[in-house]
């Protein structure tokens, strides 16, 4: 991420902090996914007017109302959308969008294929917290296969979502993921996500402490995280774990983990991280992985350049504007088969 | 050349094209229209597509119409029935006989009538043989042999001389109704200009069926509609949907925001979006959405951000928009949804025409969510009616729903064009920045209506939602006062919305024995139906409703002066149940038709009599 810098402004943190009580339930990892937005709001560049947060249902869609932006808290699923007509409106603003796994990929599905499909200038900070929390419990699409909850009390039978697969098979353009409890790796990507032209979609590990406490232990235990955590870097190779001796190197048409020193295996034969490959390939590898075979990938997994959909709009209004034959809509109103009585 | 045939002169006349979708009836009835128009009649258009995209070849599923009716009088309707009716193919004279009079004159190509073609229509017998059509003047042209014959020695195939068939019957009628070829030719130059061929070939088809009905018996005397008596000015042919997209740009240039549409293609409304795709010179955005939803829900993040925000759809799309009309009443945005009504429940008959959405419309959300609801009456006027829903939305602050329906929306009229800069003006409620009293929910005194505060602007950060907001101030407020204060200002504001609107009008005199009680899309029908009564001397008024909710401050009055109350629309009853809710003191009466169809003005005069007769 070397070419992303912050940009000197006279923001602070405390210029985005709301007035309003935050209502999250103590220790739920939601506070500190708003604390790492706040501490980043003032650093991408961007007037404090400028900045629309909008959100769907839920427990993360409260997320509007803790931020001093202004801000639209909309209805089950559709932040997206909300967030598109935003958008689309007003390409200069930066829009960003706080849901969760529940609103965005069950009961928001389509517009979440969509605006990744069309590559908005958005920013989707997805709180994966594999369970629905506002409404007390229930199993979401990215809950495990056979989990037992209020709504599968004899175990879930539906294969869960990946978030990321989900996204790279939307032609999303850029995919990272973060856990709420390394804050700075979050900074950095939420940083890295305003940066990215294109709708940018970071999924972050949440815990629920009340309904699904420690579902992402097994990716971030209390000790020797680094062993089952591979933090990418652009550029950089895939090693990992507490002596960083392992990496992941490319065996026939699969990921695998080599030790570094064994086998023969040097630094050369990791594979190196290049997350504007236009080719998902690799991408989609590394958004699958996780134990117990493979570490979880976390960081920026995907950044490819393509064009906004603003920007190509934008482009057929000014090309409509310098060709048309209408000045205003009396022109249109007076144009083709008119009759003079 | 055939002795002088005699001139019969007439008020009005209705003629249909009914033919194969390829046969280019749209083409022929349009142009024939502009030829009318020209000559200086008012008219009113009506296409009637087949609900199949191409169904197959000489089937009934395939036919393609397309009614104009034409007159020296003010013309309202497409017509009941036809006083000519030109059909291609047996199918198309299967189903279209019925919508044409007994004794009027049906021009058949007789060459299309062959044994295959004939039993694909479900005929038994061939109708231009038996007497089936005996109680009508048969014209049986073999168009298709003149047609080829016509183009001898020109270097054309066999498939473009198939086409220009439409054209020797447009010659025939042109002859019929003493027309000029002028401006057909006109138009075929220019449309083959790239190929001279095909434009020599259109027009000598097109003057051989001008020619041909001179010479032919069947024909012995011609028809004369002469213009109409109109206000002096510009006209052009406009559809209800093309008008209501141009409303959306005109209010949007007159308003200064920027137009943005949210929409899902849906049957009949997809064409508002369609046309709207084509005006990024005036910054018109038209975002097709992923869904209904999305459609609207793009609507109201626009709208938050300043544009001049409306969503299009028909029936089922706006029960899909109903949890989100409930978010913009909450966060009192102003957005426009225009339903397109057609045939329901469900997917119904989607290419028919109804009234059946009215209380889906007025009530089909969750909690106390009052909006203003419009109806447009005619193709033209949906430009105005479009113009005044946003006007509406964005000087109150709410949504508004404005209702047109299938049959206004493809139907055409010849419409005065207005100057953008005559309209009313639009003055949206705008925050200023860094206004330091600026709060959410803080309202006009008069209007009710909150502040239009843009993202971008300085010092007007806020947040909206669907949760409940405390007054003024607009943080999350789940207080039970809060709550009953915030549901009765919001249906105060909408209520508040009958100051600014016009008083009811009354068609005729403000008391008598009857009083006709229609909306929206029926207005032509029912006016004329009335005139007819009025003309017989009949103490008939009609009271036609566009402003739906809020009713005009004197629809009491209205009703209170008449013998009786007679409520005419195309559903169960729905406009009807709405009046007895609102003025329980008035006895009505009801008329109801759920076809797919238009009224017919021979069966409103009829319902009229009996009422005025006490049955
Ligand atoms: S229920 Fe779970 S997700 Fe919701 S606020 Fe509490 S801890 Fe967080």
């Amino acid at each position: 991420m070397s070419d992303i810098s912050e940009t000197k402004t006279d923001l602070t943190k405390q210029d985005f902090v709301s007035d309003q009580m935050v209502k999250w339930c103590a220790g739920c990892g939601a506070h500190s996914i708003l604390s790492s937005l706040e501490n980043v709001f003032p650093k991408i560049g961007v007037k404090k007017e400028d900045y629309v947060v909008v959100s769907g249902i839920g427990c993360s869609s409260r997320f509007p109302y803790y931020m001093n932006t202004y801000g639209i808290h909309g209805i089950h699923g559709r932040a997206a959308a909300i967030a598109t007509g935003v958008k689309i409106s007003n390409p200069k603003l930066s829009v960003w969008v706080a849901t969760g796994d529940g609103d965005s990929m069950a009961i928001g599905g389509n517009h979440f294929i969509h605006i990744l499909r069309r590559n908005l200038d958005i920013k989707i900070i997805m709180f994966n917290n594999k369970i629905y929390g506002l409404t007390k419990g229930q199993y979401s699409p990215t809950t495990p296969f056979g989990s037992i909850t209020k709504s599968s009390p004899q175990g879930t039978i539906e294969e869960p979502f990946n978030p990321g697969e989900l996204v790279i098979g939307s032609q999303g353009t850029f995919f990272a993921r973060a856990i709420d409890n390394n804050p700075k790796l979050m900074t950095e990507l939420m940083f890295a996500a305003a940066k990215h032209k294109g709708t940018a979609l970071i999924e972050v590990l949440e815990n629920c402490v009340i309904f699904n406490d420690k579902v992402h232990a097994v990716v971030s235990p209390k000790e020797n995280k680094e062993d089952v955590q591979l933090i990418l870097k652009h550029g950089e190779p895939m090693i990992f774990g507490k002596n960083r001796d392992k990496g992941l190197i490319l065996k026939g048409t699969k990921l695998v983990v080599a030790t570094l020193g064994q086998n023969g295996c040097t630094e050369k034969d990791i594979l190196v991280h290049d997350e504007n490959e236009p080719d998902p390939g690799i991408h989609l590898m590394l958004a699958r992985i996780a134990p117990p075979y493979y570490p979880i990938a976390l960081g920026v997994i995907r950044a490819a350049k393509y064009p906004t959909y603003e920007d190509l709009l934008l482009q057929q209004i000014s090309n409509a504007k310098e060709t048309s034959k209408y000045k205003c809509v009396d022109d249109l109103l007076n144009s083709g088969n008119t009759f003079e009585i | 050349m055939a002795r002088e045939k005699k001139r019969i002169e007439l008020e009005d006349v209705t003629v249909r094209f009914a033919g194969d979708s390829g046969d280019g009836m749209q083409l022929s009835g349009t142009l024939f229209s502009d030829t009318a128009a020209l000559a200086g009649n008012d008219l009113f258009t009506f296409p009637d597509y087949p609900a199949e995209i191409r169904a197959p070849h000489n089937t009934i599923a395939g036919v393609s119409g397309f009614q104009v009716h034409l007159g020296k009088k003010q013309i309202f309707t497409s017509g009941d029935l036809a006083d000519v009716l030109v059909a291609f193919n047996p199918a198309a004279l299967k189903s279209n006989i019925k919508w044409t009079k007994l004794g009027g004159t049906i021009i058949v190509d007789a060459d299309a009538f062959d044994e295959k073609a004939i039993e694909k229509a479900g005929y038994t017998s061939n109708p231009l043989k038996d007497k089936s059509l005996s109680d009508y003047n048969l014209i049986k042209a073999p168009i298709g042999t003149f047609t080829k014959e016509s183009v001898a020695g020109l270097e054309i195939d066999i498939k473009s001389i198939g086409k220009s068939r439409n054209m020797f019957a447009l010659g025939m009628l042109y002859f019929l109704f003493n027309r000029e070829l002028k401006a057909t030719e006109e138009y075929i130059e220019k449309k083959f200009k790239k190929s001279p061929v095909i434009v020599e070939a259109n027009k000598r088809v097109l003057r051989a069926g001008f020619n041909y009905a001179d010479t032919i018996e069947a024909i012995s005397s011609t028809y004369l509609v002469p213009p109409a008596e109109m206000k002096k000015g510009k006209y052009r042919n406009i559809t209800g949907n093309v008008a209501t997209a141009w409303g959306f740009l005109a209010a949007s240039e007159r308003s200064g925001r920027e137009l943005y549409l949210g929409s899902y293609p849906i049957t009949p409304a997809t064409e508002i979006l369609q046309e709207l795709t084509h005006y990024k010179e005036f910054s018109a955005k038209a975002f097709q959405a992923e869904d209904e939803i999305a459609g609207i829900c793009s609507a109201i993040g626009a709208s938050y951000t300043g544009s001049l925000a409306i969503t299009t759809t028909s029936g089922p799309g706006l029960s899909l928009k109903s949890e989100a009309m409930g978010l913009a009443v909450m966060t009192e945005l102003p957005i426009v949804i225009v339903d397109v009504q057609r045939s329901g429940p469900s997917t119904g008959v989607p290419t028919k025409s109804e009234q059946s959405d009215l209380l889906q419309a007025l009530f089909g959300r969750n909690g106390e969510c009052p909006l203003i609801v419009l109806a447009a009456s005619t193709p033209a006027n949906c430009f105005e009616y479009a113009y005044l829903a946003c006007k509406l939305a964005m000087e109150h602050m709410t949504p508004v729903i404005l209702l047109t329906d299938g049959y206004i929306a493809n139907g055409a009229e010849l419409w005065r064009i207005p100057k953008v800069s005559e309209l009313p003006e639009i003055k949206p409620p705008l925050a200023k920045a860094n206004d330091s009293n600026y709060k959410p929910y803080l309202r006009d005194e008069v209007k009710l209506n909150r502040q239009w505060a843009l993202p971008g602007t300085e010092g007007l950060r806020h947040r909206v939602g669907g949760l409940e907001k405390e007054n003024i101030y607009g943080n999350v407020c789940q207080e039970p006062m809060n709550h009953q204060l915030m549901c009765e200002l919001r249906a105060e504001k909408v209520n508040r919305v009958a100051n600014y609107i016009p008083d009811q009008q009354i068609i005729g005199e403000e008391s008598g024995d009857l009083l006709v009680v229609s909306w929206g899309g029926t207005y032509g029908q029912v006016l004329t139906a009335v005139k007819e009564m009025q003309k017989q001397g009949k103490k008939v008024s009609l009271a036609h409703f566009n402003y739906i909710s809020p009713l005009p401050k004197n629809t009491g009055q209205v009703l209170s002066k008449f013998k009786k109350i007679v409520v005419c629309e195309l559903n169960l009853g729905q406009f009807i149940m709405y009046l007895r809710m609102m003025y329980p003191e008035y006895k009505y009466e009801q008329y109801n038709k759920i076809q797919g169809l238009p009224f017919m003005v021979s069966e409103l005069t009829e319902k009229f009599k009996q009422l005025l007769e006490g049955k």
